[in-house]
């Protein structure tokens, strides 16, 4: 069976869909991406969408699920790279993807992920960054 | 102009029935925004047919008006039709789990929408997307 390939990267997970998903292919990513997150306790999931040329409200859907089950998870979801003729289309269907985080590509997405777990960890950092306190 | 017959049985018809769309729309130097527009709407369509009506075909041909070209898509099922139109062009309301965004979202998304549906005997929806997107 097909399967979209999950990457681990440091803290986060990277997913890049490079196909037209189908919904069982979409729906395997959503619980593939869940399992991992768990099993890897991943901070972030950033998925780039930019070679999808197609975002229907199935897909949109997905893309909230796995957006709101990362949350419950600890994890922040950016969807990156869409392209300008999908999210015209996506806001005429209706669809807003609430809860989603978005950036422009993957770099600015990373910054984003980056961003969002640093203000968690900020606490922590100050009490066991013994770097800090030799400056 | 060219006149098309897909069947639609499973969700794996789905992409190469939006390739088919995608070409069509290539064909008349349709603009990639509009493209996408009509294929989302067209997804929404046959997603539809899959879910509620086990499947159904869709007939794909070119028209034209007042030197305009267009795509025109018609979507047959069989399936158990819709007892109150109306209600099923809400946005937000599903009889199944969705969004309820499919109907009311595919007809922004179009020039032209039309539906009709008998209960007991099936739905039958036409849309049609001009060049110009208008």
């Amino acid at each position: 069976m097909d399967r979209i390939p999950i990457l681990k990267m440091g803290p986060f997970l990277l997913v890049t869909i490079q196909v037209d998903l189908y919904d069982r292919l979409a729906l395997t990513l959503e619980n593939d991406l869940i399992s991992m997150v768990s099993k890897t306790g991943a901070r972030g999931v950033l998925i780039d969408i930019s070679a999808v040329s197609i975002v229907d409200s199935f897909m949109g859907r997905i893309l909230g699920n796995i957006a709101s089950m990362s949350r419950i998870m600890d994890a922040e979801t950016v969807v990156v790279g869409m392209q300008p003729a999908v999210a015209i289309t996506l806001v005429e269907l209706g669809l807003t993807l609430q809860g989603v985080y978005t950036a422009l590509d993957v770099e600015k997405g990373m910054e984003l992920l980056q961003d969002k777990i640093g203000i968690f960890e900020d606490p922590e950092q100050d009490k066991e960054g013994p770097d800090d306190s030799d400056d | 102009m060219t006149k098309d017959t897909m069947q639609i049985v499973r969700e794996q018809d789905v992409v190469p029935f939006r390739n088919r769309v995608r070409e069509m729309c290539t064909k008349i130097g349709m603009s990639l925004v509009n493209q996408t527009k009509l294929i989302t709407a067209a997804s929404e369509l046959v997603r539809n047919m899959l879910k509620y009506a086990n499947g159904g075909k869709v007939i794909m041909e070119t028209v034209s008006k007042n030197a305009q070209a267009g795509i025109r898509l018609v979507f047959t099922d069989e399936g158990p039709g819709i007892a109150d139109i109306q209600q099923a062009m809400r946005d937000g309301f599903s009889t199944g789990k969705s969004l309820g965004l499919g109907l009311p979202g595919a007809k922004r998304l179009v020039s032209d929408f039309d539906i009709k549906s008998t209960p007991g005997e099936g739905t039958t929806v036409t849309i049609i997307h001009w060049k110009n997107g208008r």
